[in-house]
């Protein structure tokens, strides 16, 4: 399979996972590309995202798969002329490894308190997260539900860094998947003092089953 | 990116319209820029980034040596909430500043119910709204647009219009600015010497003196302004500036595809139309021009969809040889060729099969009236045969999908004339059922009806627009003469169309209801979700205005009108004598057909269409 890692930052984590897949039809057609088209009365070219972003979210490890008719040679440099501020694809390469390998996910959290972090908040957040178990409501397709997070958390590590507390987590990235966003809703639940002001998520790394770097 | 800004995009819908950064945009260095301007759009992001005319401007300016030309669109009611309770300035996509730090405004204005946005985005900016509250040469607000042949109700806002095709005119002004702000002028020195340009209005150069009845008196012109403004057209098309290297948006827009004007005007002349009069005269571009403009628009954008657009695409004289070339360019790259607004003749026809573009959208007409005589009044040539022969053809292709618009309250409309809408559905119901190769899979017929709006530069611009009350019995009357329960019937409010109404042939005592309606919260006029009837009535209340002097009053044929400073280059004794025609319900030939001395090519040199 036909691969490509690629980061999006700055005003790009603004586009939706739609956005994103457009983004890169068009782009392969600007990089002189004609891709794979599905077959039927709308042809479709073929891009997927292994794992879709949140809108908001940076990420410098995404992965996107893609197909061709014919073989073409494509280097990053020839995707990045033709992306906006804040795509830049890192490296293009072929894989066989399976997207369901793809299983955990780590991020990080850079939490901002506009006063200041309270005191002890960082001891009681590493608490809260490497307890036996972690509420919070989540929307389903019956209404909100109290669920269980704490098994998706494989590890986390925290520090405080110029007013901000960084929380670096591998959570469980697919079935099931884990937002980071619920991660903050879970200190807001559990400790309404230590809800940060504004958070920023990132997403660092992806992981198979066995803990290596997935790609 | 400024934090605060940051902090309150994960709240609003579509956050990627209000950050800019898209592929192509236009980045200039701030300390090599002696003026810079804000292009806003005074509606969404999806919106304006569809609109040519936007396109075209941004790139004009932007080629201009020292000028830098950045976006502004209005904001949706959940991020303007967001703006105003965090205290964040209205601000240009492309650097992130406020449009207090631009040197000019400009606003390119294209329907009429997105006046208040123009208010709201100046408030939102922190630029006092009233042009008289601008005392310098900063924040200098102008316009210009489809929509401002009749400016009155924006004109105590905005400090001059550009009236027009802009590709020539948008530059001198931008240009005199420029040495207007390098000799420290003054507002007033600046706005006498742009009120010299050809196709420039400055309004209050004018005087407006009303009668008793409150009919306009006279227009007295001050500081020598001119008595007329003409608008500006481009001689030869090829020669306007067309770019191809243009912002390709991060997020879906309206009209999410490359979009290839092959010409200006069109030949038709249906007598509701306002751009069929106000965009005159016709002229096309090259078909050699327009091929290569089209390949380097797809390839420098990346999209796999391509519109010839124009208001009448099927008259466009060269159609035949682009739309082969083309194909052929599109095909084999898998690129699909749209063609919207195409009539229902033969060529058409033939071409939209070809293309099997109807698949997608089914098939579209506007025959705009139910019977011949009114289409006649109308001068809409399109037939019942046409529009049947083409239904029958598409049934038997097993198309099976028709959409049909027409306009109730329309001059000289009678009840047999809605009722021959519902005759006329019926017809192509019964062609359905005679031609149809699968009915297994039934049929749909879609109507929609507007309210006919009458519109300046039109030969309807004297007309009485009539009562919500009859529109609605007419509404209801067809309703229930619908042929078949499985036609879908819809039907434009009254409400919106009435205030269209107020506004297209509003003077400017109109300027104190729209502000009044903004201060009651008025905005985003033209979408259901804030359009709001309510807070309009209690504005003209408000204001004591009267919003049926606009409306059902209609205007004397000898009343000095409001926008009479302003020409489009057709001659009202035109306008008059096409009225003349639609009583008597007789057609006036397409331009190519013959030429009927509207008046418009004598803004040509040479003073000869190209029809």
């Amino acid at each position: 399979m036909r691969r490509m890692l690629f980061e999006k930052t700055g005003t790009a984590i603004w586009m939706s996972h739609l956005d994103t897949m457009r983004l890169m039809q068009r782009a392969f057609r600007r990089a002189g590309v004609v891709l794979h088209h599905s077959q039927g009365y709308t042809p479709h070219a073929y891009v997927s995202m292994l794992l879709p972003l949140s809108v908001g979210t940076e990420s410098i490890c995404e992965i996107m798969e893609y197909a061709l008719d014919a073989e073409i040679a494509i280097t990053p440099e020839d995707m990045n002329a033709v992306l906006p501020q804040g795509v830049r694809v890192l490296a293009v390469y072929e894989s066989d490894r399976k997207a369901k390998h793809l299983t955990e996910l780590s991020v990080l959290l850079t939490m901002r308190y506009d006063h200041g972090v309270p005191d002890g908040a960082e001891a009681r957040i590493d608490a809260l997260l490497n307890g036996s178990e972690l509420l919070v409501e989540k929307r389903t397709k019956r209404g909100m539900e109290e669920t269980d997070i704490r098994p998706m958390i494989r590890k986390t590590a925290l520090s405080v860094e110029n007013g901000e507390i960084l929380l670096t987590a591998r959570i469980s990235a697919q079935n099931p998947s884990l937002n980071p966003a619920l991660l903050t809703a879970a200190i807001e639940r559990y400790f309404p003092q230590d809800k940060p002001d504004f958070v920023r998520y990132r997403r660092l790394e992806i992981y198979d089953e066995d803990g290596a770097v997935f790609r | 990116m400024n934090e605060r800004l940051e902090r309150i995009l994960p709240k609003v819908q579509k956050p990627a319209r209000y950050v800019g950064g898209e592929y192509r945009q236009t980045l200039k260095n701030k300390a090599q820029i002696d003026v810079r301007v804000a292009f806003c759009f005074p509606d969404t992001y999806e919106i304006g980034m569809s609109n040519l005319g936007v396109r075209i401007l941004y790139a004009v300016m932007n080629r201009m040596e020292g000028v830098w030309c950045e976006r502004v669109f209005a904001p949706w009611g959940d991020m303007e909430e967001e703006l105003r309770k965090n205290r964040i300035p209205l601000y240009a996509l492309e650097s992130g500043d406020a449009l207090s730090a631009f040197d000019m405004i400009a606003f390119s204005v294209g329907y009429e119910m997105s006046y208040t946005n123009i208010l709201n985005m100046l408030d939102l900016g922190g630029i006092p709204r009233r042009a008289a509250d601008r005392k310098g040469l900063e924040h200098m607000v102008f316009a210009g647009g489809a929509c401002t042949y009749n400016p009155e109700p924006l004109v105590d806002f905005i400090d001059f219009f550009s009236l027009g095709e802009g590709e020539e005119l948008t530059e001198e002004i931008v240009s005199l600015y420029q040495k207007a702000k390098r000799e420290a002028w003054s507002k007033e020195a600046f706005l006498l010497a742009v009120s010299r340009l050809d196709g420039v209005y400055v309004p209050s150069f004018y005087e407006h003196a009303y009668n008793e009845d409150g009919t306009l008196r006279s227009i007295t012109p001050l500081h020598g302004a001119p008595t007329q403004v003409t608008k500006r057209i481009m001689q030869k098309l090829d020669d306007a500036l067309y770019p191809t290297d243009i912002i390709v948006p991060n997020t879906e827009i309206v009209h999410d595809r490359s979009n290839l004007e092959v010409m200006r005007g069109c030949i038709r002349g249906c007598r509701f139309c306002q751009a069929g009069f106000t965009y005159r005269p016709v002229r096309p571009r090259s078909p050699e021009l327009l091929l290569q403009q089209a390949i380097e628009l797809l390839e420098n954008s990346g999209c796999h969809e391509i519109t010839l657009s124009s208001l009448s695409t099927s008259d466009y004289k060269y159609l035949p040889v682009l739309a082969q070339q083309m194909q052929d360019y599109c095909t084999p790259r898998k690129i699909n060729l749209s063609l919207p607004s195409l009539r229902a003749d033969n060529f058409s026809r033939e071409l939209m099969l070809r293309l099997q573009q109807v698949r997608k959208s089914g098939l579209t007409f506007a025959p705009e009236a139910g019977t011949q005589r009114l289409r006649d009044a109308i001068n809409k040539n399109v037939t019942e045969e046409e529009i049947l022969e083409t239904c029958s053809i598409a049934f038997e292709g097993g198309w099976n999908n028709v959409k049909l618009y027409f306009m109730l309250g329309l001059p000289t409309e009678t009840d047999e004339d809605v009722l021959g809408i519902a005759a006329l559905v019926y017809k192509i119901l019964k062609t359905w059922r005679e031609h149809a190769s699968n009915k297994k899979r039934g049929v749909r017929i879609h109507v929609a009806t507007a309210f006919f709006v009458p519109k300046p530069f039109t030969p309807f611009q004297w007309e009485k627009q009539i009562t919500p009350e009859e529109y609605v019995r007419r509404q209801k009357l067809l309703k229930d003469n619908m042929p078949s329960k499985s036609i879908e019937y819809n039907w434009h409010a009254s409400d919106l169309s009435r205030l269209e109404a107020v506004l297209a042939r509003g003077d400017r005592r109109l300027c104190a209801v729209l502000e009044e309606a903004v201060d009651r919260g008025a905005k985003l006029d033209g979408w259901d979700e804030y359009f709001s009837y309510q807070t309009w009535l209690d504005s003209f209340a408000a204001c004591g205005v009267d919003p049926d002097f606009y409306t059902t009053r209609g205007y004397g044929v000898d009343e000095l009108l409001p926008w009479s400073v302003i020409s489009d280059g057709v001659r009202t004794s035109f306008l008059k004598s096409e009225r003349e025609r639609a009583y008597r319900n007789e057609t006036t030939p397409d331009c190519r057909t013959k030429c009927s001395g509207c008046g418009a090519s004598c803004l040509l040199e040479g003073g000869k269409c190209d029809a």
